[in-house]
């Protein structure tokens, strides 16, 4: 028991009392609303007290920073040794635009780079290709072939910078051009560190960025973790992501329950399909979430996502070693908590956002600008985003001691009750045979477009509030500085494709391809081949045709 | 007797794949009473004027959140219009910047919605906007 | 008819228009119709039934592109159901089916039940006719899929598919139900899930129960197993067996004369509902735009008289030659 019997004797003598008071007080003054809830819909009490978490075990269920079950945080120092990677997500036009972003911020204190791709490039599109048009840089760079990514990382020290590469069908041909820059550098694959997304489970979930069918795409994935494990010591190689979930409208306790399972999925994958020791992979596994704009509810779900996969990995997958069991992740500010009315609200939102995110303790952090809801982020957009996380770290004092929130009665009680109801979603999940068997029935996929459709209700009848949307509006429009990316860099940019495809040597390009393709067919790892491919500048699509040929294509079933 | 509902296309043109406003729309539309045909993700602008003319819908409804609506919308308008359908109104939603909403309507789309909207207005256009044809 | 010579020239737009004129109930619709009827019975006729999930929609998509291997062109009807509640709906078939958007080869269109029972839509029937007269050489007809009775398919179709798959127990009740004597085929999808062999064991012994008779001209419905569609390999190539079969099956209806009893059963059931359009319907517009069916309404609420008492006075007054 959490407190003694005397602690609890008194305390259920003086709730009586207070709810007595409570009682008198709403007869003469009712409270503003019936239901209070959280942005997921989550009930939430007036009041927590001992007796909400009195079942808690110390030593079992909070412990301390750097043990099991890792509640408090994976460090045992927290963010005293070092802050969260100031890691903002950028990318737009060509390789030469977002090097000078890159640049920029680095050169304003961020410390983790993080790569925004275009469509044609997260979909393993060329920007020649018909389904390409008008595409071409909008929403991130766009990368062709080798040449384009070594102008991408010119100038960047690949042995001291991570990078984050948002990628993931196309994610074994990226991450062979990261490879393959580092090498022509002279840079050693065991000194570069980063990560690339390359979780395509949330795709067929939530963001739907498609290639393969989910069995050879989970294999793909399984072939980085060996290649990894073996030759990229340093580097993530793959980063469960919970955000896009959210980002469709996900509770947070589906993007918890979601992604987690997700994870257990790639384990299991892994241990069938390589063979290899739960312990050799574990440890370079990262995550991804979503901070929302509930405070409370993010920091609880953040916390107990810790304790989840520390209880995962050690008694589902019988891990022996403490590393593979922190759950260390990635978090960034909800863009869909963001308003194209009055855009500067936004940065209010983001600050409470990644500050919820740091009282959750998270390892690396993004923070949405101002203007996302609108275009790609303006330089001043992304400097006051930036700045939001160095006031977090540097002013407010949130750094200064590990986990401040950890025994409040609210907070313990939310986070008990997020884990209980995830474990309920990851227990169906087995039930129904696995996330893949899951998937291909549309349960998560359905389960979340439920929640984003009642959300959107709720908002509608104004039971849930976003200021300037629903309340608060104001009849003028904002105008703020819009970032535009100019369409003539589509043609600037095949152009440099085509060029590419002049000088290159054709025949050393198909021998390389036809060599991808009969390592898809033996099931051999594809990496080795994708790096000599792109060395060869195969370019991303070329790549990504061999699969789409072997393995077949998925188109969305478009669940609703 | 005659029972004349509104048909309305939900299409995502291009390669992005967020559809959660496609899908709540969908299901919105359903719940006003229209006849919805939903395409998915990643269609090609041809892909979409061929099947709104072959479900002889009253409304396409396109989605984009890629910044590439400046090239998929009027696509549409105009491959519509080529195969004299220009009948059929198109509207379109997503992460667009006001300084593009002249050029949209200037293709021919009759309204454009962005995050914030609310259901229920944009039900309120369908009806008073789209008749059933005959 | 101007119409009529439209749609024979294969015109996508006059044709959607006439099918939506037909499910909205347009009077003028059904005289086009007139001149459509005389056309029609060039295509083969394609039903496919089976209970939700069972990937109905994948299986026409891949059929549609095993015909247009051979150079078949191909229309295609998905029914989904309209809501009970609002009367809206959600037609998604056709998302599995739009990479053949753009083949003029392939129409396709999606149709809401609008309360019609039976797995169709009330235009169906009709709307074949058009994608007939189109020239379409295969028209396939999509169920609703509800795993309830679906047997109106057989009234409308040449070749009946009836999907099932794996695993999900209630298949064989659905076949007791009354789907098992309307397959001309079998279908068991997604065959590499477990219980694949059990399901096609169960189907073997209920067709080894059924009487000889049940199998026209010795057609004994053959069982195909259509691998996962993300095997695409193995999808491919049952596909080419499944529309194989489909082939055989129509050449043994026209080899045996089976097409005439389809056709009849066909033939009477449209001229069933024609005469309730003709009829009933302009007498009940006549009742209600008098505003005559709400006393009539409120007499049986009252309990004054009974429904066949007013119904008897309603043939009375309409029908001169009923002896009501």
């Amino acid at each position: 028991m959490y407190f003694a019997a005397e602690v609890l004797e008194q305390s259920s003598t003086m709730r009586q009392k207070w709810e007595d008071e409570v009682r008198k007080v709403i007869a003469k003054n009712p409270d503003q609303k019936p239901r209070w809830s959280t942005v997921s819909d989550l009930e939430i009490r007036r009041l927590y007290g001992p007796e909400d978490i009195k079942d808690m075990d110390f030593a079992n269920d909070i412990g301390y920073p750097g043990q099991y079950p890792y509640l408090r945080g994976n460090q045992p120092t927290g963010y005293r040794g070092k802050y969260w990677t100031f890691r903002m997500f950028s990318g737009m036009g060509d390789a030469k635009t977002t090097n000078q972003r890159w640049h920029l911020l680095l050169k304003e204190g961020q410390t983790g780079l993080s790569t925004a791709f275009d469509f044609p490039t997260l979909m393993g599109y060329d920007t020649d290709s018909p389904k390409a048009r008008g595409e071409c840089g909008k929403c991130g760079v766009a990368i062709d072939t080798l040449e384009d990514f070594m102008q991408l990382v010119d100038g960047i020290p690949m042995d001291r910078v991570t990078t984050s590469m948002t990628i993931n069908p196309p994610a074994t041909a990226l991450w062979a051009m990261y490879c393959a820059a580092a090498e022509l550098r002279g840079i050693p694959l065991t000194k570069i560190g980063g990560t690339i997304q390359n979780d395509m489970l949330k795709e067929f979930i939530a963001q739907k960025t498609l290639m393969c069918p989910p069995d050879p795409s989970v294999k793909l994935i399984s072939d980085t973790v060996e290649f990894g494990t073996k030759h990229v010591p340093r580097w993530n190689t793959i980063s469960i992501s919970g955000y896009h979930i959210r980002e469709a409208g996900s509770t947070a306790v589906q993007e918890l329950a979601f992604t987690l399972r997700d994870g257990m999925e790639y384990v299991e994958d892994v241990l069938r399909r390589k063979g290899l020791d739960v312990d050799e992979f574990a440890p370079r596994l990262s995550f991804f979430y979503n901070s929302h704009i509930d405070f409370f509810e993010e920091i609880a779900k953040l916390r107990a996502a810790r304790r989840i996969w520390a209880k995962a990995m050690r008694e589902r997958y019988n891990s022996k070693d403490p590393r593979s069991w922190w759950m260390r992740f990635h978090t960034q500010t909800a863009g869909c908590s963001l308003t194209a009315q009055q855009p500067y609200n936004n940065v209010v939102r983001t600050a409470t956002e990644a500050l919820a995110a740091v009282l959750g303790g998270t390892q690396s952090l993004h923070t949405n600008s101002l203007d996302e809801v609108l275009c790609l982020p303006s330089d001043h957009a992304v400097q006051i985003a930036l700045r939001t996380q160095q006031i977090i770290a540097e002013e407010t004092g949130a750094a200064n001691t590990i986990d401040p929130l950890a025994g409040s009665y609210f907070v313990e009680a939310l986070t008990n009750e997020m884990e209980e109801k995830a474990w309920e979603y990851i227990h169906k999940i087995d039930e129904m045979g696995g996330m893949v068997a899951a998937i291909e029935k549309g349960f998560p996929q359905l389960e979340i477009a439920d929640a984003a459709y009642t959300y959107q209700r709720q908002i509608d009848a104004g039971e849930k509030i976003m200021i300037g949307i629903n309340k608060y509006v104001s009849p003028e429009a904002t105008p703020i500085p819009l970032v535009e990316i100019d369409d003539s860099v589509e043609l600037q940019q095949i152009e440099r494709l085509n060029a590419v495809r002049r000088k290159r040597d054709n025949k050393a390009v198909k021998r390389a391809l036809d060599d991808i393709k009969a390592a898809c067919k033996k099931g051999d790892n594809v990496m080795p081949y994708c790096i000599e491919a792109v060395k060869s500048l195969a370019s991303v699509q070329e790549i990504c045709d061999v699969y789409r040929e072997v393995y077949g294509e998925y188109r969305d079933p478009g669940l609703y | 007797m005659a029972d004349k509902k509104i048909r309305v296309m939900v299409a995502k043109p291009g390669l992005d794949g967020h559809d959660r406003g496609a899908r709540v729309l969908a299901r919105c539309f359903r719940d006003a009473g229209f006849e919805v045909i939903y395409t998915g993700c990643h269609q090609t602008p041809e892909q979409i004027a061929s099947a709104a003319i072959q479900e002889d819908v009253d409304v396409v409804g396109l989605s984009c959140l890629s910044g590439a609506h400046r090239y998929l919308f009027p696509a549409v308008a105009k491959l519509l219009k080529e195969q004299g359908a220009d009948d059929i109104t198109v509207v379109g939603g997503g992460i667009i910047p006001e300084q593009d909403f002249q050029m949209l309507y200037d293709a021919g789309l009759k309204a454009v919605w962005v995050p914030g909207a609310t259901l229920d207005s944009i039900v309120e256009w369908f009806r008073t906007n789209v008749q059933p044809r005959n | 008819m101007e119409k009529v010579k439209k749609i024979k020239g294969g015109d996508v737009r006059t044709a959607s228009r006439l099918i939506r004129n037909l499910e909205d109930g347009v009077i003028e619709a059904r005289s086009t119709i007139k001149h459509i009827f005389p056309l029609t019975g060039r295509a083969h006729v394609i039903g496919l039934t089976g209970s939700p999930g069972a990937g109905k929609s994948t299986l026409v998509d891949g059929l549609v592109e095993s015909f247009r291997k051979k150079d078949k062109t191909v229309g295609v009807l998905a029914v989904d159901p309209t809501s009970p509640f609002t009367g809206g709906a959600i037609l998604g078939d056709r998302i599995r089916m739009q990479r053949h958007a753009e083949d003029p080869g392939v129409f396709v269109r999606s149709l809401a039940t609008r309360g019609a029972l039976g797995g169709l839509a009330k235009a169906v029937g009709d709307a074949i006719h058009i994608l007939d007269v189109m020239g379409k050489d295969k028209v396939i007809v999509e169920t609703v899929g509800t795993g309830q009775q679906e047997v109106d398919i057989i009234n409308h179709s040449h070749t009946v598919l009836v999907v099932l798959i794996p695993g999900m127990g209630d298949e064989i009740q659905a076949i007791k139900a009354g789907i098992m004597e309307i397959a001309d085929i079998f279908v068991i999808n997604k065959a590499d899930r477990e219980g694949s062999s059990k399901l096609r064991r169960e189907i073997m012994a209920m067709l080894d129960m059924a009487p000889p008779e049940t199998f026209a001209a010795g057609w004994r419905p053959p069982i195909i197993r259509v691998d996962n569609a993300f095997e695409p390999e193995g999808f491919g190539k049952s596909l080419e067996e499944l529309s194989a079969t489909i082939e055989k099956h129509y050449e043994h209806l026209v080899q045996h004369n089976l097409i005439g009893s389809r056709v009849r059963r066909k033939a009477a059931v449209e001229l069933n509902e024609a005469i309730r359009n003709s009829v009933l319907e302009p007498v009940l517009n006549r009742l209600v735009q008098d505003g005559e069916i709400e006393g009539m309404i409120q007499k049986l609420i009252n309990k004054e008289t009974d429904p066949y008492t007013l119904a008897d006075d309603v043939a009375r007054r309409y029908l001169k030659e009923c002896d009501a």
